[in-house]
């Protein structure tokens, strides 16, 4: 079994970290680095638990090798908040009442943010495909997508001229 | 049922520096070595113990793997570890290839595309491949590097069973080509999930049809079906029919019938047998009905 040698920067920290060929992202982020925020679910690419954001893009942390993350910027649900400052859909989920059991909500909250992102006034059909891939069991997705709608008002309201 | 571990099995990650190199690693480790891209197929299936590989060589950063390039001579080339993502959004795509980009939405997730890629679709073999079906219809080819050098793959030949393809061993897909479309074509995918967006497909219907001259009909369809045969099937008596008759909505349910009765379909937990013949029937007479209403508007 070979080790690989990456630089990786994970919520804006550049660390060098010695991985096995193996080992996925997500079990680097939670068993080597104790960022248990994303989570572990089906370990398949299917329930979303576990995405982050790679370069920018959300992914499937189960789904990609560390070692392929070489000089790669991760953001995980720990990096979301700035300056004591919750991101606008973190608030925007509390505030909705969309967490349950909360498992789901590391992976929903990265990929409503990227969403956001490369989308800041999503239509509802829009909201629905981009949280597709992120499985909620306690079935709570109205609020949550009630939150993201809230989350891309108070964007915009941010964004206009004052 | 407790949650599944995250991990993989052991295995060494290898980074050939040059499409030889991975072809000739490849081939020498025959059976042992496998040539990865997104890995949303190959983890899983190493996660399940169904593949038990000692290498996986990762073949992303090679030559030509990550550009779409348009040339309006050639046709359109996506390269091999292009995720479907940057399908989606890409501006040749959209404008001369639509019906890909419909194909690559029906796949999963957005972050599951992030990894997915179409040359990855094909090379699995899945006959539920979603993006398969749009490939064929585009009269896509692949490129492949293998240890005797470059050459070129027809899909429509490629397809041997469930997993099964004319990939030999040593051999790296470096890109999918697709020749210029027809003039005028319209191209659609219509896929019957569980859900209506992010399943697996029961059944996929892909349709191209344009005008054609030569035909007694006028007109010229291209078809597909997905996860209704060991391998995507072309029902080709059911695009004979449609450049064969006069087109009326007659002539359009007896080539939907005509496909029905090509697909072998097993069942399985995601639908019967007889539910996707069914289901054949009722999409491709939409399919080809929606793309004929789209041709026969255009003089």
């Amino acid at each position: 079994m070979s080790y690989h040698k990456i630089t990786i920067t994970i919520n804006g920290v550049t660390d060098r970290v010695d991985v096995p060929s193996h080992m996925t992202l997500l079990q680097m982020l939670r068993e080597k680095l104790a960022l248990t925020g994303t989570k572990n679910g089906c370990a398949a690419g299917e329930c979303g638990a576990c995405t982050v954001l790679w370069n920018g893009e959300p992914v499937n942390s189960c789904m990609v090798l560390a070692v392929e993350c070489d000089g790669a910027q991760i953001i995980t649900v720990e990096g979301l908040a700035h300056d004591h400052q919750l991101d606008p859909i973190q608030e925007a989920i509390i505030a909705a009442g969309g967490v349950q059991c909360g498992f789901c909500i590391p992976g929903m909250l990265i990929s409503a943010r990227a969403l956001l992102d490369r989308n800041p006034d999503p239509s509802d059909y829009e909201i629905r495909d981009a949280l597709v891939g992120n499985l909620c069991r306690c079935t709570g997705y109205l609020r949550l997508i009630e939150a993201v709608k809230e989350a891309a008002r108070r964007g915009e309201a941010e964004a206009a001229p004052a | 049922m407790l949650t599944p571990h995250p991990g993989l099995p052991e295995f060494d990650y290898i980074k050939p520096a040059t499409l030889a190199e991975a072809s000739q690693f490849l081939a020498q480790h025959a059976g042992e070595a496998r040539a990865f891209v997104g890995g949303t197929d190959t983890f899983v299936r190493m996660r399940d113990g169904f593949w038990k590989d000692k290498y996986l060589v990762d073949v992303k950063h090679l030559d030509g793997m990550n550009t779409i390039a348009f040339d309006p001579l050639g046709g359109l080339t996506i390269g091999a570890a292009v995720n479907l993502n940057r399908v989606i959004v890409s501006p040749d795509v959209q404008n001369r290839y639509p019906v890909l980009a419909e194909a690559c939405h029906t796949v999963a997730s957005y972050p599951l595309r992030t990894r997915a890629t179409i040359v990855g679709n094909i090379c699995n073999a899945s006959p539920a491949g979603d993006t398969i079906g749009a490939c064929l219809v585009l009269k896509g080819s692949l490129r492949v590097h293998g240890v005797n050098g470059l050459r070129v793959e027809p899909l429509s030949t490629f397809f041997l069973g469930p997993g099964k393809t004319k990939l030999q061993r040593g051999d790296v897909v470096t890109a999918v080509h697709f020749p210029i479309p027809p003039k005028g074509y319209t191209a659609r995918y219509l896929k019957l999930g569980r859900n209506t967006i992010g399943d697996l497909a029961i059944v996929g219907v892909t349709a191209l049809g344009y005008r054609d001259d030569d035909t007694p009909s006028g007109y010229r369809f291209r078809l597909a079906l997905a996860s209704v045969a060991p391998i995507p099937l072309a029902p080709t008596r059911a695009e004979m029919i449609l450049s064969d008759k006069p087109i009326t909505e007659g002539t359009i349910a007896e080539a939907a019938e005509a496909a029905m009765e090509a697909c072998t379909p097993i069942d399985d937990v995601r639908g019967s047998a007889r539910y996707r013949k069914l289901m054949v029937r009722n999409l491709m007479r939409k399919v080809v009905t929606e793309v004929w209403k789209v041709i026969s508007r255009q003089s």
